[in-house]
């Protein structure tokens, strides 16, 4: 019959559809990532940040600073101070504690957060324990290192902003590790 | 239920391919009338099963305090709920009215792929064989929501979890294969002079819903997949300690099922403008408008997702963007309504089951719609967000919305199917118990949700303990109505008197020009629309004064 062919190509362009749209599903993926950078929004920030700036000792921000533990992470994670007040532009550098009270070496990943979720654009790390995933012998007691940079050009309407860590235990991921510990 | 059906195959034609004999006549068939008629057989199953699981919650319910079941069955109830009626109730009686209808309304001899037709209708069976199997199994079935947000459908989902992603993709294949089979019907198979335009817009709506599905079945079928991956394969899409984040579910998950609402409504607006004007004895005012009104509320429906995520956090120009464009969808639908409204203007208005339907439709959508308006605006949102007033808003667009939308097309359509009358007395019993009994059960929510009563708890404040007795008595009332419904459509199946070719004086179309019951094979030679004058009238054409 003469309708088949048309009928034929019809089909396989709604096939292409399909699949070209089930691949747009897992672009999104990616879209998000460059979305939450671009905007600053969802709290996500950057990673390390290369530059310095001048300090602009007119205005004072205060940063607080938490400690989350993710559900099942037993380690003791907090911070040494709660909170401090910044020059903009300034290079500050904080710590944090962690201890494995465990009787198996673990592992850790730190995931940070700065809530107002616009003022995470201007929160740079130009170095922090989250870039790296944190390893505890039982017993082992760490402090961890933050140096980082409040924008200069942060929104005037922002006095105070809050820097989150969530801590997740992703033993189980590292093959190593989770045999050592099993 | 086959030996039921299988009385109108044989009746009323004499012609030579009849219909196979016995069990391999529906496992085999390719024919678009049998296989309409298991779509809707199935969907009335999954209908009663998924109305059974609501009839769990409303006992719980009925008094505060835990009664009946624990909060874990609970949530498996609310969850399996709305998987069931969402794919298993309302998606395939609309794909099998139409298999049904489609062919006969466009001239066409069946639909264009008729062996897929069948694959994808013994697909569902296969996919909520599977889903409800997880009730049965270790640790319970999905108690995550349907909306299955991560990471309680990840981290923290029972072990049946990777049954309910099967699940979800074989019913997600079937409803592409299911899309495609109608928009290459549409396309292709057309009548001579049967143009776009004048197609009836029961055709027009299914297929601007087939692009939908075209266009969104496969992003579910890609959430549940790296959902697949996330607990299976050691990889991070929505586990922050990966470096994922489970705000993206959010937004993935969404972009599906925004237009999945419409999905499940525009079809019933299809039927619904072939109703009215049949029991109006006029024809359907402004067809050329409702078709880009379609065409409008599908586009809009692809830039309003995250109207359901206002309370996560997204910064304040998304919240006025996805609260504007959420609203502009009103202007498309007012436009539908004024329509369907003008239409019944000056009519000689009869009210029969459908009509009584169709206009119950109207009436009761507009008000789900208007509590759409309400949640669209964002700072009011964060009150009423995951609250009864959130449910009272989506169970009044789906019940009168596509659920009467589905009831309307099946009496109008019932005579034509069967070749009997269906009763009418009881069909009107069966709309006035359905009409008190829905809006019993859900117009209290209205009130308890902007009380602050949230949505998917077993137990609530004594405060709320009024309304929601009264909304338990409403369900249990509207649930048992729906076996007179079952009983009618039986009684019509086997008896009654017998139907014109053309039932109701008003109607127009195509598939009333062929006998009733319509034979096992119509349009086997396309009619030719270039010889009918008169064909505009049911499915178009303007409003003369």
């Amino acid at each position: 019959m003469n309708a088949e062919l048309p009928l034929r190509k019809l089909v396989l362009r709604l096939v292409l559809v399909v699949a070209a749209m089930f691949a747009f599903g897992f672009a999104l993926v990616p879209i998000y990532d460059v979305m939450c950078q671009a905007f600053g929004i969802n709290g996500k920030t950057a990673g390390a940040y290369e530059g310095t700036q001048t300090v602009d000792e007119a205005r004072q921000v205060r940063v607080q600073f938490l400690a989350t533990n993710a559900a099942g992470m037993v380690w003791t994670f907090e911070p040494l101070a709660d909170q401090i007040e910044v020059h903009p532009g300034a290079s500050t550098e904080v710590r944090f504690v962690a201890y494995n009270p465990s009787d198996k070496p673990m592992a850790a990943q730190a995931v940070p957060s700065v809530s107002p979720s616009k003022a995470a654009a201007y929160f740079h790390k130009t170095e922090c324990f989250c870039f790296t995933q944190q390893v505890l012998q039982p017993g082992e007691r760490i402090e961890m290192p933050v140096r980082f940079i409040v924008d200069r050009d942060l929104p005037d309407d922002v006095h105070h902003l809050t820097l989150a860590y969530t801590l997740f235990d992703i033993t189980s991921r590292q093959p190593a590790l989770a045999h050592n510990g099993g | 239920m086959s030996a039921v059906i299988d009385d109108h195959g044989h009746a009323g034609h004499d012609h030579h391919h009849g219909p196979a004999k016995g069990l391999s006549r529906w496992l085999l068939t390719t024919n678009h009338k049998d296989i309409g008629s298991m779509y809707l057989w199935f969907s009335f199953c999954a209908f009663l099963l998924g109305g059974s699981f609501a009839m769990v919650i409303r006992a719980e319910l009925f008094q505060p305090g835990l009664q009946i079941v624990q909060p874990e069955f609970f949530n498996q109830m609310t969850t399996m709920h709305g998987l069931v009626m969402v794919f298993g109730a309302v998606m395939p009686a609309f794909v099998g009215l139409a298999n049904w209808m489609i062919p006969l309304m466009i001239g066409a001899p069946d639909m264009a792929l008729p062996r897929m037709n069948n694959f994808s209708f013994w697909l569902l069976p296969a996919a909520f064989g599977l889903l409800v199997s997880t009730l049965f199994m270790e640790g319970g079935g999905p108690n995550f929501g349907w909306t299955f947000y991560a990471p309680l459908s990840t981290t923290y989902a029972p072990e049946s979890v990777t049954f309910f992603i099967f699940a979800i993709h074989l019913m997600g294949i079937s409803s592409i294969m299911g899309a495609i089979n109608v928009v290459a019907t549409v396309l292709n198979l057309r009548a001579p002079g049967m143009t776009l335009m004048k197609m009836p817009l029961f055709v027009w709506t299914w297929l601007i819903t087939a692009f939908l599905l075209i266009a969104v079945m496969p992003v579910l079928a890609g959430v549940v997949t790296m959902m697949l991956m996330d607990i299976h394969f050691g990889t991070s899409f929505f586990s922050a300690a990966g470096g994922g984040d489970p705000v993206l579910f959010q937004h993935v998950f969404w972009f599906f099922g925004h237009p999945e609402v419409y999905i499940m409504i525009l079809p019933a607006f299809g039927a619904v403008s072939s109703i009215i004007p049949a029991f109006s004895r006029k024809p359907l005012f402004g067809y050329t408008s409702m078709v880009y009104a379609t065409g409008a509320i599908a586009f809009l429906s692809f830039i309003v997702w995250a109207h359901h995520m206002f309370v996560v956090g997204i910064p304040l120009v998304g919240e006025l963007f996805f609260m504007y464009a959420t609203m502009l969808i009103a202007v498309p639908t007012g436009v539908k309504v004024f329509n369907w409204v003008s239409t019944m203007w000056r009519g000689s208005l009869t009210f029969e089951a459908p009509m009584l339907f169709a206009v119950a439709f109207v009436i009761l959508f507009s008000i789900g719609g208007f509590s759409g308006l309400m949640l669209a605006i964002a700072p009011a949102d964060f009150q009423y967000h995951d609250t009864y007033f959130v449910v009272a808003h989506f169970h009044y667009v789906l019940v009168p919305g596509a659920i009467f939308g589905i009831f309307a097309s099946a009496y109008y359509w019932l005579p034509k199917w069967t070749g009997h009358m269906y009763d009418e007395t009881l069909a009107k019993l069966h709309f006035w118990l359905s009409f008190i009994g829905m809006n019993l059960a859900f117009f209290p929510m209205h009130f308890v949700g902007l009380a602050g009563m949230p949505r998917r708890i077993p137990d609530y404040n004594l405060q709320f303990a009024d309304f929601n007795m009264v909304s338990s008595i409403g369900a249990f009332m509207f649930g048992a109505t729906q076996l007179l419904f079952l009983f009618i459509v039986i009684k019509c199946i086997r008896g009654g008197e017998p139907a014109a070719a053309k039932p109701w004086d008003g109607a127009e179309g195509l598939e009333w020009s062929v006998p009733s019951p319509a034979p096992y094979h119509t349009f086997q030679v396309p009619p030719d629309m270039n010889d009918v004058h008169e064909h505009r009238k049911g499915t178009g054409g303007e409003l003369t004064p």
